[in-house]
């Protein structure tokens, strides 16, 4: 086998159709961006599943910390105020 | 991708992980797992990825003799739909720490293993129906469950392989009524295949659950929900009326109904010869690896030119 590095790894994310996010699909590898573009076509989207696909190189993403109970998430754990429910309203009044 | 955060201590790792498993929730990429959860998935999605490519060569075979350009488009667009298949899950293993460079070294030497029914050859164009029908039906017993694996990358690329196969299977499936409704020439080919075809379709269940030491663990782990016999009843089970309805007969004198169990009762395969093809020695074992190979080294000059050439524009 060569010296070659191997092409870099991607994360290919697909809009299923119009109005949807983006949804991150699965990865593949490419020598370049463009490459990562249509091999992205041409593994992710071969029935209409998408209209739109955004890849990026998996180095470029930055992460929280897996485990949910991370203190990362804290910050939102005790704020129930900021959720509708935390209001009680009158059940009489209207459109609220 | 990097962290940016540092995780929990040791001690509480393992019942972090242990409790996900019990929720029956998903573990995912960047999760503490134990080594042998680690290493127990890393080896099925390899093996399965190279299933699926090595997958590809017994109904290629057939693509330029297509009896149709109708037949033929079906046949390119599954057998691509294989090579996706293999994609989606060597990007699975990844997720575990491997590299993918690696897998495919590891396959092309031999050192890690693919599903025996690919040794099998595919002397005729019925082989095209019948593999849609049973190796393909086969797949898809096997890998329903897997939809509901622990593993979140694996269940989540069995989701889009299942959704594909249903189409894998019935167009084989339509290939054997269109030809068991031609010539008596075209009905002895299904049957001659099906023959063929039936106890290797059996045995892609893999051994006896009494000679399946890793099942129990694999199980536990929430990484298979049925043991091998249990999948194998399924499919016996469900392809009896499909061949009662092809008029084909499946190559088994002991199958049979049994009221009792509300399941068919059947013949033992013959597991010398699944231990032999394993072992290497099936009738193509040796022609798919080395096409394989061939395949790898023939495309190396394209991965180091677009390599080139990227760098050049980077
Ligand atoms: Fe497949
Ligand atoms: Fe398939």
């Amino acid at each position: 086998m060569s010296e070659r590095k191997s092409w870099p790894l991607y994360e290919v994310f697909v809009r299923g159709k119009r109005g949807l996010n983006h949804v991150h699909v699965g990865s593949l590898h490419a020598a370049d961006d463009e490459m990562a573009l249509h091999n992205a076509r041409d593994l992710y989207t071969r029935r209409n599943e998408g209209v739109s696909i955004w890849v990026v190189k998996a180095e470029a993403i930055t992460a929280s910390s897996p485990s949910e109970k991370d203190p990362f998430f804290a910050p939102s754990g005790d704020k129930v105020y900021r959720h509708p429910t935390f209001y009680a309203i009158p059940e009489e009044v209207p459109h609220l | 991708m990097t962290a940016t955060h540092h995780d929990v201590r040791e001690p509480d790792l393992e019942a972090v992980f242990q409790a996900t498993i019990d929720a029956d929730q998903r573990i995912e990429p960047r999760d503490w797992m134990p080594d042998d959860y680690r290493r127990t998935l890393i080896r099925q999605i390899a093996q399965h990825a190279h299933s699926e490519i090595i997958g590809m060569q017994p109904e290629g075979n057939w693509i330029t003799r297509a009896p149709s350009l109708r037949r033929k488009a079906i046949l390119l667009a599954k057998v691509q739909d294989e090579a996706g298949h293999g994609m989606y899950l060597y990007a699975a293993a990844e997720t575990l720490g491997v590299d993918r460079e690696e897998l495919t070294e590891k396959l092309i030497s031999a050192t890690q293993k693919y599903s025996s029914i690919f040794n099998y050859p595919t002397p005729s164009y019925a082989d095209v129906g019948v593999i849609g029908w049973l190796v393909d039906g086969a797949a898809i017993c096997n890998q329903v469950p897997l939809c509901r694996c622990s593993y979140g990358p694996y269940a989540r690329a069995m989701v889009r392989i299942c959704k594909e196969e249903s189409f894998h299977q019935r167009q084989g499936y339509e290939l054997l009524l269109a030809m068991v409704n031609g010539t008596p020439e075209q009905q002895a080919m299904v049957q001659e295949s099906v023959d063929r075809w039936w106890w290797p379709s059996l045995m892609m269940f893999g051994p006896a659950d009494g000679d399946s030491p890793n099942t129990q663990q694999s199980m536990a782990w929430n990484i298979k929900r049925h043991t091998n016999d249990e999948l194998r009843q399924r499919f016996v089970d469900m392809s009896v009326p499909q061949a009662e309805a092809l008029g084909v007969t499946l190559p088994d004198p002991d199958l049979r109904w049994n009221p009792e169990r509300q399941a068919h009762d059947f013949g033992e395969p013959d597991w010398s010869e699944f231990t032999a093809v394993i072992a290497g020695s099936g009738p193509a074992n040796t022609q798919r690896l080395a096409h394989r190979r061939r395949a790898h080294e023939n495309g190396a000059w394209v991965r180091e030119a677009a390599q080139a050439y990227a760098e050049k524009h980077s």
